[in-house]
């Protein structure tokens, strides 16, 4: 571990002010931040694991375990929820039987419930990786879902 | 060499030099702008007719009809393009000079077809200043940005106006805080600039957290340099060294573009050392937020740049005293920088001129939810709720009846009907009982139930509360328990009076933003749809069947044809009956998903929603009756 972040890390030593970014870097690398990379991230810039792991589990954006190979982001925020975004999540939520912040038993799929896109004129958005799919209904989301699915069954 | 004749006759023969501008604002681009651009490239370049540039631009505000594409000089506006539409866009138009019409926006009142964007009431009724450049330059060409008068208010202020002669401007333009909070601009200068230090810090706020709003997001991707240039002349107004842009790590399109336009305003010398030969060094760094909706208050977002967890802190000492690194900081919002090039560029007396007495320019709103179109806005001050709503907006959507407006995200309030006569400005709004906040103003009708929409801001909130101040941290959560077992129908007398209480408690014991105002929407909420608490509360019932708990799912006798759709779908199990026999919900069984009621055929629409009442419904699946089906042939059921 310490030798695949040490590239990340050691431009940043010492650097407390720093832990944030760093903080994105490694997750950027490790896809999320396991418990060693906390350590290592602890190391470099000098202070200790606890306040890495506190200033961490303060934002949204950092995760603890392993993200299935597609993370699904369901939009709740203002727009998307008079829209009807509960119910695309909740059918989501269903056909994967994962909650939000979860990942499927196979890895295939990670489920995130997120404020806001920023795409409120095309609500209700769900997000798969980085494509937005816009004025979704739950029919709609259930084939987005199937087609994920199915390109995993051909593919392996 | 044009190789193609172009046709006479037509009216919109064009021979001097076209720009066709796709917009690939992050709205767009989920509509597919990308395809559309690359494929638009590829026609122009095969029909080798002359003249004719393709080239993007950011948000261009009207996201609801995106894909849009906007062609200068002339300003034809295509609206929901797809890639199939490309050839015909170039050989019909761009070669033979007939624009296609069915590409046009229609007017939803009266089906006319509007070639010309300017002509669309969602824009004719806006001032843009703001948003001035947005949807018209290519927001990662600085030259673009030149060409259109862009830091000509820099040169200005550096060659010939000293910081107080810009601080003056600023104060005298009525410039006030484009955040939420209203605070005069100037002033907020003019503290910063007198506070002892030599190190002083200049921070742009685009942690952008609030849901149902992108103001700031789509001024960051289709006008970063007007963000930029703004920062540039407070950073010399006030004596500031180092600047910080704080953008949400969830805009990743806003994050690209900023590198490209800070990386290009450094290579003209407009950033560095040395500004245009003034002896005035600035710089400045991005910073990416990680996802924490507190650090939009200034102190938190100062600790977060720290490295640290970003909670408030008390005020005083003000962040004009003792800021970032513990150094005099000012901060101020996109917009707010946004808005400063205008204002030296034209006149603060121009500027003035904008507007109500105490609320100077105009204001950007993302105009979301239910209306007709929806999209980013720019209006002056002042402009009534209505005018916005059913002008901007083309009123609400499948002819529904307005409910209320939500303006100012979770910290802000919902305003019914009765207030659409308001003026729009910091006052009036505040007075109501919302805020003008950083612009987000989502529409709802009478599909929305509002104590499900407080529940859910209250929901936010609690979630994105840093846990510092007791009473935010448990007060919320408290409202929340209340909320949640009122929209399950397990409300208890007093409940409303118990709410108001906590509301106080957490108003007045919080010491930021965040817990001073996450009560506005309950409290809106109660003063202006009080009948919907009480129908929850006492008679159990949700009037607009929204609260899952409180609705049930019946499949109607007269209508159902037996399909078997819905029975095959039901995620639960739910339904019984066969081929040609009417089927039932087991309303024990039923997870209220409403799925059933989705895939239900709208020729049958046999399914309804229902709370506080009880439809009649055979016990067991009978056979679907013949006469029902007699109306028109296409109510034939589907068998299979």
């Amino acid at each position: 571990m310490r030798q695949r972040l040490s590239q990340v890390l050691i431009p940043y030593r010492g650097q407390r002010g720093s832990l944030v970014p760093v903080l994105q870097k490694v997750q950027e690398a490790l896809g999320y931040l396991p418990e060693e990379a906390i350590s290592e991230i602890a190391y470099f810039l000098g202070v200790s694991e606890s306040e890495v792991y506190g200033v961490a589990s303060f934002y949204a954006q950092f995760r603890f375990e392993r993200q299935g190979d597609h993370t699904i982001k369901v939009c709740q925020g203002t727009a998307c929820h008079v829209r009807g975004g509960r119910r695309i999540l909740e059918g989501v939520e269903r056909d994967l039987d994962i909650q939000p912040g979860g990942t499927t038993e196979d890895y295939k799929f990670s489920l995130e419930r997120v404020a806001c896109f920023g795409c409120c004129a095309l609500a209700p958005v769900m997000v798969v990786d980085r494509t937005v799919y816009g004025r979704m209904t739950p029919p709609k989301a259930k084939k987005i879902l199937a087609e994920y699915l199915q390109e995993g069954a051909s593919s392996g | 060499m044009a190789s193609r004749t172009v046709d006479k006759e037509s009216p919109f023969a064009w021979s001097g030099v076209r720009t066709v501008f796709v917009c690939k604002g992050t709205g767009c681009v989920s509509g597919g702008s990308e395809e559309i651009y690359q494929a638009l490239k590829r026609e122009v370049e095969s029909s080798e007719v002359d003249g004719i540039k393709v080239d993007f631009t950011g948000c261009h505000g009207f996201c609801q009809r995106g894909p849009l594409i906007d062609i200068e000089p002339d300003g034809f506006f295509y609206t929901e393009v797809k890639v199939e539409d490309i050839p015909e866009i170039v050989h019909s138009h761009l070669v033979n000079g007939y624009p296609v019409e069915r590409l046009f926006y229609h007017d939803p009142l009266t089906g006319k077809a509007i070639p010309y964007y300017r002509d669309i009431t969602f824009y004719a009724k806006q001032q843009r200043i703001v948003l001035r450049n947005c949807g018209h330059i290519n927001p990662e060409k600085i030259e673009d940005y030149l060409a259109v008068g862009g830091y000509r208010a820099l040169k200005k202020v550096f060659l010939d106006m000293t910081p107080e002669q810009v601080i003056e401007e600023v104060k005298k333009s009525g410039l006030r805080g484009r955040g939420g909070a209203g605070f005069p601009t100037g002033q907020k200068w003019e503290f910063c600039r007198g506070a002892p230090g030599k190190e002083k810090y200049l921070i742009c706020n685009g942690d952008e957290g609030d849901p149902g709003a992108f103001m700031d997001r789509s001024i960051l991707e289709a006008d970063p340099h007007s963000v930029i240039e703004g920062m540039i002349i407070a950073a010399y107004a006030i004596g500031a060294t180092q600047g910080y842009i704080y953008c949400r790590a969830e805009y990743p399109l806003a994050v690209e573009r900023l590198k490209i336009a800070l990386k290009q305003a450094e290579e003209r010398g407009l950033l560095g050392d040395n500004i245009l030969d003034s002896n005035f060094d600035f710089q400045i760094e991005l910073k990416e937020g990680a996802g924490a909706f507190v650090c939009g208050e200034e102190t938190g977002l100062m600790m977060s740049i720290e490295g640290r967890r970003g909670m408030p802190r008390s005020r005083p000492p003000f962040p004009a005293i003792s800021g970032l690194w513990g150094k005099p900081t000012n901060i101020n919002n996109v917009k707010s920088f946004a808005s400063v090039p205008v204002i030296i560029d034209h006149g603060a007396g121009w500027y003035a001129s904008i507007g109500t007495e105490t609320s100077k320019g105009t204001a950007v709103f993302a105009l979301t939810g239910k209306t007709q179109n929806s999209g980013l806005i720019e209006v002056p001050m002042g402009i009534s709720l209505g005018d916005i709503i059913y002008e901007i907006g083309g009123g609400i959507i499948e002819g529904k009846r307005f409910k209320a407006a939500q303006t100012g995200g979770p910290s802000g309030g919902c305003l019914p009907a009765s207030m659409l006569d308001q003026p729009v400005d910091y006052e009036s709004l505040t007075q109501a009982g919302s805020m003008m906040g950083s612009g987000g103003m989502v529409v709802v009708d009478e599909d929305t139930c509002m104590v499900d929409l407080a529940r859910y801001f209250l929901s936010f909130t609690q979630a994105e509360s840093c846990g510092k101040c007791v009473p935010c941290r448990v007060g919320t959560r408290h409202m929340l328990n209340i909320l949640e077992r009122i929209t399950r129908g397990e409300g208890q007398p007093g409940d409303i009076e118990r709410l108001n209480k906590l509301a106080q408690l957490v108003k007045n014991g919080s010491l930021c933003g965040l817990g001073q105002t996450a009560p506005n929407p309950v409290l809106t909420t109660i003063r202006y749809f009080r009948d919907e608490y009480t129908a929850h509360v006492d008679e159990k019932r949700c009037p607009a069947l929204v609260c899952t708990e409180l609705i049930s799912y019946y499949i109607l006798p007269d209508k159902c044809q037996g399909c078997r759709i819905c029975l095959r779908d039901c995620p639960a199990g739910a339904i019984s009956g066969g081929k040609r026999m009417v089927h039932i919900i087991d309303q024990d069984k039923c997870i209220k998903c409403g799925s059933c009621l989705d895939v239900c055929p709208t020729r049958f629409s046999a399914v309804v929603q229902v709370s506080g009442e009880k439809v009649a419904v055979p016990s067991k699946p009978i056979p679907v009756t013949v006469s029902k089906t007699k109306k028109g042939a296409s109510a034939k059921p589907s068998i299979d």
